[in-house]
């Protein structure tokens, strides 16, 4: 096969979608908390958390679904935390990423050295084992499995939930204008505060539901296995402009490089290294990109900051 | 100060209590844990110099980070610059010449360091300063790039055959151990670095309130604008901040390459990247504070494996992460008090 021929392929295909759900949860996340006005670089950690919680309820109770509600609570617990630190405390979103990023990152090793005495990986779970019949080749069988799995239709849900929300009801008007304004929305007598906690709350949830699909996927939870795709998804949603269904479209379009990087194992004209970085280095690229592209998309203009003292 | 010392402390009872918490909820007593962890780190001379050792790399880290955090930026990648800096100190200090005098080679490795770490900096910096991009991103995508990079140029060839470690070092690149000088460390891992790392510190804490560049650097932090207005090169002074930090990172190679390891592997040194934002934060441009940061998140580390037949020792990076958040939740905390009582006074 050709390396245009590899590239083209279904399995490709498949594998970009595959990879793009936790991207796009997590994107979800970050339009969710930073259309409100708190910066969020928490999502890696909230990737992990749920990816442990949803692995290890789906191990105590055998059910893929309970795992994948637990991880959606999770995501949202861990979520709220951070709101509770910004919106409310007034802790520097940054700041308070980090801690909370190194919390998860100890937290799910400890929990898992507590659990299942390991600090690598959990046991292997099932996962929502999506039965595909008839005679369709290897490729094209993951590509159905992948299009009807309940993670990835949740995603494509969540997405359009968010699209609703934030531009149709009078809720999302709200922490938009939280993340315009902060001031201008109190005035107006937008509990500033407790709507911004609540996006970033229902951001964290949609990141949860991407942290499930991240362990699920890989049948286990492993310590570290969010590697970086917090931040790729930040970064698409700053590429994106701040708007849902863009981030999801720069989400896919960032998949497809990790997509790349499966397709490509066997070949050994370029070495493997080389194809790991894609993703980080198109990362960088599109950093510049919306460097030289200002104005394409502004940022909410109320992000990381508050009202005067209340 | 006083605010900043308040914090500190509610942040490290917050981190007591946490400790307490888990320890109990894994169904050990936290006192004998306590106790334990006591014992092993600062209880003999040999946990002593443990505790030395581990703190080296996050004294040096922390002082970067806390280099680029005086001008307002968070630098997540000294992860990976530290990881560069020492695969390039491991190679060129293992290619010189057998019998290369310590006073040629020690100065030359460092430099090659600082230059490698300065380097892998000089990406984010010029993405912050010419295009704006945020550097918590671009820095964690530079460890990422790293990590593949160090793998590439160790599967190059680089490597001895069927390992991830690099050629041992000519023996004029060694740091000397502390052992050498005083006995009763034998054993431990802490070299004549931590000794350079206490030095620089100081020197760091003191060029922000006494050198241009440093005040300079600390005024852009606090406001960009105004400082533009000043005629203050604001864009320069991020990077210049930004590749000073990569470039420090790059000597903590001292402690792991030079000092410890005499040779680089993958994977030595991680973790002191994320160690160090514990200790910057918690420092904040102090010198003094940002030893004794290190100190207790050394005394963490070393702790973590003296408990850990006991307690899984990850329970350490759970309670540097609650360090950093209470410390930060009680400082803004005691700055909103602060705000309170002057608005009651002057409005």
């Amino acid at each position: 096969m050709t390396f245009g021929e590899t590239v083209l392929s279904v399995t490709m295909l498949a594998q970009t979608v595959r990879m793009a759900v936790p991207y796009a949860c997590a994107a979800l996340g970050g339009v969710w908390s930073e259309r409100g006005g708190v910066v969020n670089i928490a999502l890696e950690g909230t990737l992990l958390v749920s990816g442990l919680t949803a692995v290890a309820v789906h191990v105590a109770t055998g059910s893929a679904a309970a795992g994948a509600l637990a991880a959606v609570v999770a995501g949202g617990a861990f979520a709220l935390v951070h709101g509770l630190l910004v919106a409310r405390e007034r802790v520097d979103a940054i700041v308070s990423g980090i801690a909370l990023n190194l919390v998860a990152a100890g937290g799910t090793r400890f929990v898992l050295r507590s659990l299942y005495d390991s600090s690598s990986n959990s046991p292997s779970v099932a996962g929502f084992a999506v039965h595909v019949g008839g005679r369709a080749s290897p490729a094209m069988s993951l590509l159905l499995r992948t299009l009807t799995d309940p993670l990835t239709i949740l995603t494509v849900v969540a997405t359009a939930v968010t699209l609703f929300t934030l531009y149709r009801t009078r809720f999302g008007l709200r922490v938009r204008a939280c993340g315009e304004d902060p001031q201008a929305a109190s005035s107006a007598g937008v509990p500033v505060v407790p709507v911004r906690v609540l996006a970033v709350t229902i951001g964290g949830m949609m990141c949860g539901l991407g942290g499930a699909a991240l362990a699920f996927d890989q049948h286990q939870f492993q310590s570290g296995m969010s590697g970086g795709r917090g931040f790729i998804a930040l970064a698409a949603v700053i590429l994106s402009g701040w708007r849902p269904v863009r981030a999801v479209l720069a989400c896919v379009a960032f998949a497809a490089l990790d997509a790349l990087q499966i397709v490509l194992q066997d070949q050994s004209r370029i070495p493997r290294e080389v194809v790991e970085m894609f993703p980080y280095a198109a990362t960088l690229a599109s950093l510049v990109v919306i460097g030289l592209t200002r104005g394409a998309g502004r940022p909410p203009a109320g992000l990381g900051r508050h009202t005067e003292a209340a | 100060m006083k605010a900043g010392l308040l914090a500190t402390i509610c942040g490290l009872a917050a981190a007591w209590i946490a400790f307490c918490l888990l320890v109990w909820g894994f169904g050990e007593s936290p006192r004998e844990i306590a106790g334990q962890l006591f014992e092993g780190t600062w209880g003999t001379a040999y946990g002593t110099g443990q505790v030395l050792f581990k703190a080296t790399p996050l004294l040096l880290t922390g002082v970067a980070i806390d280099l680029a955090l005086r001008a307002g930026l968070f630098n997540i990648g000294a992860e990976g610059q530290l990881a560069v800096a020492s695969l390039a100190a491991a190679m060129v200090g293992s290619h010189l010449p057998e019998g290369t005098s310590a006073l040629y080679a020690l100065p030359l490795v460092l430099l090659v360091a600082a230059f490698a770490g300065g380097l892998w900096a000089l990406v984010p910096a010029v993405l912050r300063a010419r295009f704006g991009a945020h550097e918590v991103i671009s820095t964690i995508m530079m460890n990422r790039i790293a990590d593949a990079a160090i793998g590439l140029v160790l599967g190059l060839g680089f490597a001895l055959k069927g390992t991830v470690r690099t050629q041992g070092l000519a023996a004029g690149a060694h740091v000397p151990r502390l052992e050498r000088f005083l006995p009763s460390l034998r054993g431990s891992g802490v070299s004549v670095a931590l000794v350079a790392g206490v030095v620089l510190a100081l020197f760091v804490g003191w060029s922000y309130r006494r050198t241009r560049f440093g005040r300079e650097v600390s005024l852009v932090g606090m406001n960009p604008i105004a400082c533009g207005a000043e005629r203050i090169p604001v864009r320069w002074r991020l990077a210049q901040a930004l590749i000073l930090s990569g470039a420090i990172c790059g000597l903590v190679s001292s402690a792991t390459v030079l000092g410890y390891k005499g040779y680089f592997e993958q994977g030595l040194g991680a973790g002191a990247g994320f160690g160090g934002l514990a200790v910057a934060l918690l420092g904040r441009g102090n010198g003094v504070g940002l030893v004794l940061a290190a100190l207790l998140f050394g005394t963490l580390q070393q702790g973590g494996l003296a408990i850990n037949a006991y307690v899984p020792m990850e329970l350490m990076d759970v309670i540097q992460g609650v360090v950093i958040t209470s410390v930060a939740l009680a400082d803004a905390r005691v700055r909103a008090v602060v705000m309170r009582t002057a608005k009651g006074a002057f409005g």
